[in-house]
């Protein structure tokens, strides 16, 4: 089996979880990776006090890319917003269990970055 | 008719081609991105660091006319190259888009005026369209293109409809870098001759790969890269007539172009020494030589005769895999680049397979983001061959892609 394809992250790109649109997010939020031939991620979000409750993505891209939307949405559905905010990108890769090449990297933390930009209206990650 | 196959010996030259990667000998397919050097080029390099290392030009100590001598040597040998008429034909500047931006601010902004159209094509890599794009903004001039039909062959009845008095340049590819299209430069310089125009080749895929001859082509200006033959980086080639190299001004200015200077007036020199400005990228310079030498050795014919054989092999080899789409034109009219897409899997995800199989192709636009558009896809995986590259290469990559496949879209 392959490094970065392995099992888990080919099974989160083709049986992709939370996949779609919500009827009314809180915020939605859709950007790009131009490093990756232009591929495009959607994250719809919906919180009440503080809590990710709901959230689904949508968009093209690569298995990478894909995938860590897919799992980012397992992660993050149910948690308060204030327990991710101080997470590094590192430590937030590491929640996700992901471990891209360097090439994939961009890929990785395009929906990732998303997020954050959507949570916290901040894109840079906390040092 | 089957072509004759050819081999060429020249593995061992390449120390990198020798490394492996994740534990499988590597197979180097981006050749159109930059090549690898062999130990001639490598050794030239060092051997001028140790031996005669010293600024070019204007120097009175032995090194430093070595190092003059050594330099102007190159620039004989891409005048050989290239069958210019006169060394003074031939500037060294960084980098094949250097030698645009040079054209399109020296030549251009004194040369085109509000209403002129530059001729481009639609298979240009951005380094022959965005620094015309600048100049017609600027000048208040327009782009116009050559289109391709749906084999990625250049439409020979656009020139009809586009050329006229108003085209003050036509600038155009030898040979593009995602179809691997070989375009008739000759006759597209006739035609564009008969109205006035300009001619500016981009060599950068064309002249590493077969000959070029520019005398042949009358063509007015062609541009190429030193890494892209075997040569290193920081080094690429503008040609120009000697005419037109006279008439045009300084692109960059300061030490080594001028004549004489006063605190408020400057005189430039002649050229080539008025397009090179400040200190040359000497060791480059040579290390291309290099380069040029190891080429001739083998013959620039052979090489492309070797990579026609590679890339008609490739396509019969890749037509056997369901689902991948090749494009561009059948193996008469096309260089050593193959570019693709598999079913619906991202051609990123390909060369990351790949690369875990100790290949080497690239994925993406291949900075010509408006033809990948205009052929109706985001992205492609490109192989793209050189000297160095075997038929069992070939066969390697065609099961690695059909491994990429079964993993991607089980």
């Amino acid at each position: 089996m392959s490094q970065a394809y392995t099992e888990r992250v080919l099974d989160h790109f083709q049986n992709p979880r939370n996949f779609g649109q919500l009827d009314q997010p809180d915020i939605s939020l859709e950007q790009s990776n131009p490093a990756c031939a232009a591929d495009r991620i959607r994250l719809d979000l919906r919180f009440e006090e503080g809590e990710i409750v709901d959230v689904r993505f949508s968009g093209q891209g690569c298995v990478i890319s894909l995938a860590a939307a897919s799992i980012l949405t397992e992660r993050i559905k149910g948690a308060l917003l204030a327990d991710l905010q101080d997470l590094s990108r590192d430590e937030f890769l590491e929640m996700l269990a992901i471990s891209p090449r360097a090439s994939q990297l961009k890929c990785a933390l395009l929906a990732p970055e998303i997020f954050r930009e959507a949570a916290y209206g901040e894109p840079e990650w906390p040092r | 008719m089957m072509r004759e196959w050819t081999q060429i010996e020249a593995q061992s030259d390449f120390p990198v081609l020798q490394r492996k990667i994740n534990g499988k000998p590597l197979i180097y397919l981006d050749n159109a991105a930059t090549t690898q050097k062999p130990n001639s080029v490598i050794n030239a390099i060092s051997d001028f660091y140790a031996t005669s290392n010293a600024n070019v030009h204007r120097a009175t100590h032995t090194l430093g006319e070595e190092a003059t001598h050594k330099y102007e040597c190159a620039r004989n040998r891409v005048r050989k190259l290239l069958n210019a008429q006169n060394s003074s034909e031939i500037v060294f500047v960084r980098s094949a888009t250097e030698a645009i931006n040079l054209v399109s601010h020296s030549w251009g902004l004194s040369n085109v005026q509000p209403g002129d159209i530059i001729l481009l094509t639609e298979m240009e890599h951005h380094s022959n369209l965005i620094p015309w794009q600048l100049l017609t903004q600027d000048r208040g001039a327009r782009i116009e293109l050559l289109g391709i039909d749906d084999s990625g062959l250049l439409k020979m009845e656009d020139l009809d409809r586009y050329l006229d008095e108003r085209v003050r340049l036509l600038a155009i590819t030898g040979m593009s870098n995602v179809l691997g299209t070989i375009n008739p430069i000759e006759e597209v310089a006739k035609r564009a001759h008969e109205v006035g125009a300009l001619v500016l080749v981009d060599g950068a895929q064309s002249v590493p790969h077969l000959p070029v001859d520019v005398q042949a082509l009358d063509c007015d200006f062609l541009v190429c890269s030193g890494h892209k033959m075997l040569g290193p980086t920081g080094i690429g080639v503008l040609y120009a007539r000697q005419k037109l190299l006279r008439e045009m001004p300084p692109f960059m200015s300061g030490g080594e172009m001028i004549k004489e200077v006063s605190f408020t007036n400057a005189t430039w020199s002649d050229p080539p020494s008025k397009f090179e400005a400040g200190t040359p990228p000497i060791a480059q310079a040579i290390g291309f030589g290099a380069a040029i030498e190891y080429l001739q050795k083998i013959g620039l014919a052979r090489v492309h005769e070797h990579e026609c054989s590679l890339v008609e092999y490739a396509m019969a080899q890749f037509r056997e895999i369901p689902g991948l789409e090749i494009y561009g034109p059948g193996p008469d009219h096309r260089g050593g680049i193959l570019s693709f897409n598999l079913n619906n899997t991202h051609p990123h995800d390909l060369a990351a397979i790949l690369d875990e199989q100790g290949i080497a192709i690239r994925a993406g636009h291949h900075c010509a983001q408006p033809l990948i558009n205009r052929l109706g896809v985001r992205a492609m995986a490109r192989a793209s061959f050189y000297l160095y590259n075997t038929f069992d290469e070939v066969d390697r990559v065609a099961e690695a892609l059909l491994m990429a496949k079964r993993i991607l879209t089980t």
